[in-house]
């Protein structure tokens, strides 16, 4: 059994789902093309998003949470009855207003009460959307509502009040009651109890002598004397819900002081009634409707909810070890079956393969239960946007694509930070003035966009503005001002743009409480480095910038292909690798002093000596008896690696080597091999960026020469 | 024997807080989670009573009442509406189609089980 507890953290959990719903709806009820025809189901979901806030909130005397919810509620309630037309002020108020209610949640959750002030003024703002005036008396409606506990229909306890406080009117009620006064779940019997509670009761029962057994209704009355200091509204109340089944008439005669009824004649109990009352007035249901009704009702029932359960990440994180353990162990196997390569090494293989597309599976498995969609995430990043918005005074679009991209829940959890910082920095800074929009022939609005999107193996999350992209020569200024680069630095467009991911830089001209504290951008390339990603700015003058985060979808394996460099043994991540190519020397073309590039496929590459990038080989001058690794970087470009000889092609399990050395260049991370030999895991984008870089200075230099 | 309720409602932490009311009430408790698999469960379970929320998803608990009214099963059971509204035309509608009573959300223990006792046949 559940204790009080642990509902408690049933309700908190249960309200992060319905803030969700809330959300969702909001961000439909915006996407809506027209605003006086809304889909009433998504009005009705928010609704009862709210509604369940709202009466979790009231059991577990959450007055704060309660109280707004009531509010919000009620506004939504004006809309869904078509009292309230949505505007986008409204829909404005209304994501606030979740927001706020999300923070109430929050505080509830650590036993916080909000600041008073506050929610008086988010109320107000809700209720200043009312249509209706009656709103304006919302939070002393909802104090009634939580002082009523008494129910009203069927109050009070199973007790008599005492005799001697009878001294105020006598009732006299008639009570015939129908059939359907029984089909709809009531019973004399206990309407009578109930109206004992009053005061003094008396009742006789009387049954119509001419009754016939084929007629429609009962043959029973019930004359009733009650004796009462109540007022006839109070029995009325005790009939409210069984009146329209009986025929019911309530004549009250003013009582002496002496009470008019005999006391002794009073039948105080009154299940004491005749037991002709028994023809059990409660009809049995008629045959053929039984087997009709059920079908139709299914129909109408929409398709359920998937079901699910709820997992200790810890028992997942578990999981995930262990099975990157099982892909170690199947290396290890796989190597010493090839090595004994005697008799019934044969079937030995072909068991092996199975065992190791079974391990596959579960490891997809297990990777895909930690998995959760970015929709959340973004959701949070909404609010983030909005506020910036708001306190920089901007007005501003924000759009999502891509919300169902799965990606480890990990990672994640992890890309809170840097995105809020990222979407901060597009808000505060990346989008102009509405006036200076104005100017350039823009609308006056920015738009904001987020997306995720699987791309070969790897998760992708940009951040698109439309604003006035990257003010270069300011960056470069103020870079050398603040001696990030030398005086004398000739960077590329694109160099001065990741001069913003250097610790240290700030760009705003003035510093707002926002962003621009100079700590932001490089906070946030760091962290998606121990991410294993990676950060890229795209920036068009005038048009914008997009800033596009690389991930893995996992942290924990990884596919790649395992080769020889001068005697090292290095992994290449396969999901970067587009072919590989033992290349022709023909095809190898000298460019400059150092570097040399390939035509593949009419196209030339750029050759990289993997063996020189880690400085365990010499430049060498001649490829030909080496193997190409041509691989694609998250520009799209291509690079192709200079390798000795492909051993292998496997999956390892990844093992970091920051916690224990910190960045090494050029290494992503490291793994141990089936043989038990340690390997590096080559780090693509930092190499290819380098190569970039090393290469446009040589074409400068040549330009400069020529 | 005990009373069964079959307690209705789209909010687990509802349904958990009724049912941990009602079972220390020495109640047997069934919970389903909107109108629709209500009916499921008066058909299955033959409830001496049930307690509905209004506002749920699917059907909601006039769909439900209504449904049970019409001769699915057990027809004439008593029917409490448990909700936090209370305004008079939603108890109007729910009389009108067969509610036996109304509770208003939050609810006091005491008060909810003598009202379930009130409207019990047993």
């Amino acid at each position: 059994m559940a204790s009080l507890i642990e509902l408690r953290q049933v309700f908190f959990q249960e309200c992060e789902e319905q803030l969700e719903d809330l959300t969702d709806g909001l961000t439909a009820l915006e996407g809506s093309e027209d605003f006086s025809n809304l889909d009433p189901e998504i009005i009705n979901r928010m609704f009862r998003a709210v509604h369940s806030v709202k009466g979790g909130a009231a059991s577990f005397s959450l007055d704060a949470i309660t109280q707004f919810a009531h509010a919000y509620e009620s506004i939504l309630d004006e809309l869904r009855s078509g009292k309230l037309t949505l505007n986008q002020k409204i829909i404005n108020t209304f994501f606030t207003s979740a927001d706020y209610l999300t923070d109430l949640v929050s505080l509830g959750a650590e036993n916080v009460e909000p600041i008073a002030a506050e929610l008086e003024s988010k109320i107000k703002d809700l209720s200043a959307l009312s249509g209706s005036m009656k709103f304006g008396a919302g939070v002393s409606e909802e104090d009634d509502c939580i002082a009523a506990f008494t129910p009203l229909a069927l109050s009070g306890e199973m007790q008599f009040p005492p005799v001697e406080d009878v001294n105020g009117s006598v009732f006299e009620i008639y009570f015939k009651p129908t059939l359907d006064l029984y089909a709809n779940g009531h019973e004399p019997v206990q309407i009578f109890r109930e109206l004992s509670t009053l005061g003094v009761l008396e009742v006789q029962c009387k049954f119509d002598r001419d009754f016939k057994w084929d007629q429609a209704e009962p043959a029973i009355e019930w004359h009733l004397v009650l004796s009462t200091n109540q007022s006839e509204s109070e029995i009325l109340e005790i009939f409210e819900f069984s009146e329209p089944y009986a025929k019911i008439e309530i004549s009250s005669k003013v009582a002496d002081i002496t009470v008019s009824a005999p006391i002794e004649s009073v039948s105080k109990h009154p299940a004491s009634t005749p037991t002709m009352e028994k023809p059990n007035a409660a009809p049995d249901p008629a045959g053929e409707v039984h087997s009709a009704e059920p079908s139709a009702i299914r129909s109408a029932i929409s398709a359920a909810p998937k079901a699910t359960v709820r997992v200790d990440l810890d028992l997942v994180d578990e999981l995930i070890n262990l099975v990157g353990e099982l892909v170690i162990t199947q290396s290890v196997m796989t190597q010493s079956i090839t090595e004994q390569d005697g008799i019934g090494g044969r079937q030995l293989s072909t068991t092996l393969e199975d065992f190791k597309s079974l391990t596959r599976t579960i490891q997809e498995g297990v990777m895909a239960i930690r998995a959760q969609s970015v929709k959340p995430l973004f959701q949070r990043m909404a609010r983030i946007v909005r506020e910036t918005a708001q306190i920089a005074g901007k007005e501003v679009r924000f759009a999502t694509e891509g919300e169902d991209t799965e990606v480890d829940r990990t990672v994640i959890e992890r890309l809170v930070d840097p995105l809020t910082h990222i979407l901060r920095n597009a808000v505060d800074h990346g989008l102009e003035d509405a006036a200076l929009r104005s100017q350039a022939g823009k609308d006056r609005i920015g738009t904001v966009t987020l997306s995720a999107a699987h791309r070969s193996g790897r998760v992708v999350i940009e951040v698109i503005d439309d604003g006035g992209g990257v003010q270069r020569e300011k960056v470069l200024s103020s870079a050398i001002e603040k001696g990030l680069v030398p005086q004398t630095a000739q960077l590329s467009d694109s160099d001065i743009d990741r001069l913003l991911f250097l610790p240290g830089f700030s760009t705003a001209a003035s510093v707002t409480n926002l962003s621009g504290r100079g700590v932001g951008m490089d906070v946030v390339n760091s962290e998606i480095r121990r991410l294993g990603g990676r950060v890229a700015i795209i920036s068009h003058p005038g048009s914008g910038t997009t800033i596009s985060i690389s991930l893995p979808l996992t942290l924990a394996v990884l596919d790649g292909m395992v080769v020889d460099v001068a005697d090292e043994t290095m992994v290449v991540p396969i999901s970067a690798i587009v072919e590989t190519i033992r290349p022709d020397t023909s095809q190898i073309h000298q460019i400059g002093p150092a570097a040399r590039m390939i035509a593949v496929r009419e196209k030339m590459v750029p050759i990289i000596e993997l063996g020189a990038v880690f400085g365990c080989a010499p430049i060498k001058n001649h490829t030909n008896d080496g193997i190409l690794v041509i691989v694609e970087d998250d520009k799209g470009e291509h690079f192709a690696l200079a390798v000795d000889k492909i051993r292998d092609q496997r999956q390892v399990v990844i093992k970091s080597l920051e916690s224990n050395y910190g960045h090494v260049p050029f290494v992503a991370a490291a793994t141990i091999l089936g043989d038990g030999q340690i390997a590096l895991i080559v780090d693509l984008d930092e190499i290819t960026h380098q190569v970039s870089v090393d290469q446009s200075r040589s074409i400068q230099s040549i330009e400069a020469i020529a | 024997m005990s009373l069964s309720i079959l307690a209705v409602d789209d909010s687990r932490t509802m349904r958990d807080l009724l049912r941990l009311t009602l079972e220390e009430a020495g109640f047997l408790v069934t919970t389903a989670e909107d109108g629709a698999d209500g009916v499921d469960k008066v058909i299955e379970n033959k409830p001496d009573v049930i307690i509905t929320d209004i506002n749920m998803p699917v059907m909601d608990g006039f769909g439900l009442i209504e449904a049970v009214r019409n001769g699915v099963c057990g027809t004439s059971v008593p029917i409490l509406v448990l909700s936090t509204e209370s305004s008079p035309e939603l108890k109007d509608r729910a009389r009108n189609i067969g509610a036996t009573g109304w509770i208003v959300k939050p609810f006091n223990d005491t008060t909810l089980i003598s009202a379930i006792r009130r409207v019990a046949r047993v």
